[in-house]
């Protein structure tokens, strides 16, 4: 009883972990330029099939494709900042709802023309598939694998953030766009990079995600309230929000679809109904 | 000013930070409440539905649908449009309302007008509870919280399928004659004059509460959430007005389309029908009502036609659509000939 809880905790902590990794680019971006982006599920979503695509069609190994999906997310998410979304930072939040809905609805439309309505299948390394004991508990080695990656990309994008030149202007341009205007800093270009790493971040995520999250067109609309629970529970503008909530609401959808399938999906909206009621303003509340 | 506000029409309301209209009219304008008087075009807008029964009597239950949708986009506009909140989950009332009036006739209670009424109630005591939710956050929260409650609806009712028959939708609903006189036809005239007769009386209710001292501080809410309580108005109390009655008009409108096709089906809360309706409300514009029904009438004759085609396509070019409005065409369908009519009048007076 108590390995079945430890159990359904470990999947719960590695698909927090998963759900951290796609969605702290969404934070950190709506943090910064206060805009509502309801298409980030859609970057995610091209991770995921470059990944499958160079895994069936190239045959290269796994590991190899999640760089490569990292980029192509990370270009397109910069390709479109730089050519629409930053036409509407100053929008309002209902014109941000729409333009990344439609976004969204094209590349649903446009993942089922080039890749059909169905589920992707992902082929893992040997290594990766099956259990590992530790402790006297069999663990997923593909979730452990997940954990420690993401463990990883926390502690680098933390020292990205709090030891780099790039961080402190990051750290700055969310503070007070104005004021870091005002120091020299080319506000406008930190934008592009955040939001390019922001969606590589959900490229990546993406690709190691098919095995956890499936893959199919709709997938932007099937997860984008996860992603947004994330930042809205967490507190956008902030790394440790999101971290926080997203092992919150990991653990709780896991543990709900555990020991109680008959309600579903009932237990993650009503925790996230809960916490945006006890926490209007996130977990975490950014200093300004 | 606010980017869906922008027309000559409104400009009288809030004329003072408008620099576009002449001082002389600034001074009449801004002393009295807006104008209730009906014009010639919203007369012969309202004649169009009639004549479109006896021109288009093979497309009747197109005609309806568009009306009843048309109402519930209409019911989005007053919270949307008006107060300026934005709501991903409008679909839940809506299929409130459509499951209330779906079960009581399946469960021997199939006189029409009682049904409308008690969907109505059920999905304005939602919409109150629901209103203390939404008001507490601002843009982001309000979003999520919406959008929460509409998915969790939707689950309910997928889970719950002892009570709403789940994915298979609700059937075996028998509607009693409309007054006790006119039987639900299969060609389905009397679901069109039903449909048209509750939309005009709510259309009238709606536009006189728009129009009303309380539609003007809705806008000022809008346009200024924070300076209202400087003048003395109780801004929660009026979006928790404003949110129950938008509510209370899409349980109607869901119990319409319960009573006219005799069905409930689960995608009635689901979300892609609340992103459609804010596609159709800002396709057609917003903070006006009539846009509301422009917006629907065009998206669902356009659906009807397009349908044949591989509906991938479809959902390609309506968010091509959405990202084309917003960028270039904030007004919508209204918003743009509101300003191609402003255009020619100035053209005119120079």
């Amino acid at each position: 009883m108590i390995g079945n809880f430890i159990g359904v905790l470990f999947d719960g902590i590695a698909y927090g972990a998963l759900l951290f990794l796609i969605s702290v680019g969404l934070s950190v971006t709506m943090g910064m330029m206060n805009f509502i982006n309801l298409a980030h599920g859609a970057f995610a979503m091209v991770g995921g099939y470059v990944c499958v695509t160079l895994l069936s069609k190239l045959g290269l190994p796994f590991l190899a494709t999640l760089p490569l999906a990292f980029v192509a997310a990370a270009v397109a998410g910069l390709v479109l900042e730089r050519t629409l979304y930053r036409r509407l930072y100053k929008a309002t939040h209902l014109d941000q709802v729409l333009f990344s809905i439609g976004l969204t609805f094209m590349a649903v439309a446009g993942a089922t023309f080039l890749f059909g309505p169905t589920q992707q299948p992902v082929h893992l390394p040997d290594w990766l598939r099956g259990q590992v004991h530790v402790l006297g508990l069999d663990l997923g080695s593909y979730r452990l694998f997940l954990i420690g990656v993401v463990v990883l990309i926390t502690f680098g994008l933390y020292l990205l953030i709090e030891r780099t030149r790039f961080g402190a202007q990051i750290r700055a341009s969310v503070d007070n766009q104005t004021a870091a205007e005002g120091l020299g800093i080319n506000v406008s270009r930190v934008f592009s990079l955040t939001f390019a790493l922001g969606s590589g971040l959900a490229g990546l995520g993406g690709g190691l995600g098919i095995d956890v999250l499936g893959l199919d067109p709709s997938f932007p609309v099937k997860y984008m309230v996860y992603f947004l629970l994330v930042v809205a529970v967490g507190g956008a503008g902030s790394i440790k929000g999101p971290l926080i909530a997203a092992i919150i609401l990991g653990v709780f959808d896991v543990a709900g679809k555990y020991y109680v399938p008959q309600v579903g999906a009932f237990v993650i909206y009503t925790l996230m109904v809960v916490l945006l009621i006890l926490f209007p303003f996130g977990l975490v509340r950014r200093k300004a | 000013m606010n980017a869906y506000s922008t027309t000559a029409l409104k400009a009288k309301a809030s004329a003072a930070d408008s620099p576009s209209v002449d001082a002389q009219a600034v001074s009449h304008a801004t002393l009295r409440l807006p104008n209730d008087r009906w014009k010639a075009l919203e007369i012969v807008f309202w004649l169009l539905p009639v004549a479109s029964y006896f021109f288009f009597p093979d497309y009747l239950v197109l005609i309806s649908q568009i009306m009843i949708v048309g109402l519930f986009a209409m019911s989005l506009d007053l919270i949307l449009g008006y107060a300026g909140i934005v709501s991903l989950g409008h679909a839940a009332f809506f299929g409130l309302g459509a499951y209330t009036a779906g079960l009581l006739s399946v469960h021997g209670w199939g006189e029409p007008l009682s049904g409308l009424l008690a969907a109505a109630i059920v999905a304005a005591v939602a919409g109150f509870i629901v209103s203390f939710l939404v008001i507490r956050g601002q843009d982001l929260a309000r979003l999520m919280v919406t959008l929460g409650i509409g998915l969790m609806l939707f689950e309910a009712a997928n889970k719950a399928a002892f009570i709403t028959g789940g994915v298979d939708g609700l059937s075996g609903m028998v509607m009693q004659p409309l007054f006790g006189a006119f039987e639900f036809d299969l060609v389905g005239k009397t679901a069109f004059w039903y449909s048209f007769g509750v939309l005009f009386i709510l259309f009238v209710v709606m536009r006189r509460v728009v129009n009303s001292p309380f539609g003007l501080s809705l806008r000022g809410i809008r346009e200024g959430g924070r300076r209202m309580p400087a003048i003395g108005a109780n801004v929660d109390r009026r979006l928790v007005a404003i949110f129950t009655l938008g509510a209370a008009v899409a349980g109607i409108a869901g119990a319409l389309l319960a009573q006219t096709t005799q069905f409930v089906g689960l995608d009635v809360l689901g979300f892609p029908r609340s992103a459609e309706l804010l596609i159709m409300l800002v396709l057609g514009g917003t903070g006006r009502l009539y846009g509301a029904l422009v917006g629907a009438a065009v998206f669902m004759i356009a659906q009807d036609k397009i349908s044949g085609f591989d509906p991938t396509y479809w959902q390609f070019y309506i968010g091509l659509l959405l990202v084309l409005i917003v960028l270039f065409a904030r007004g919508g369908i209204l918003g743009g000939l509101e300003k191609i009519v402003a255009r020619i009048k100035r053209k005119e007076t120079a």
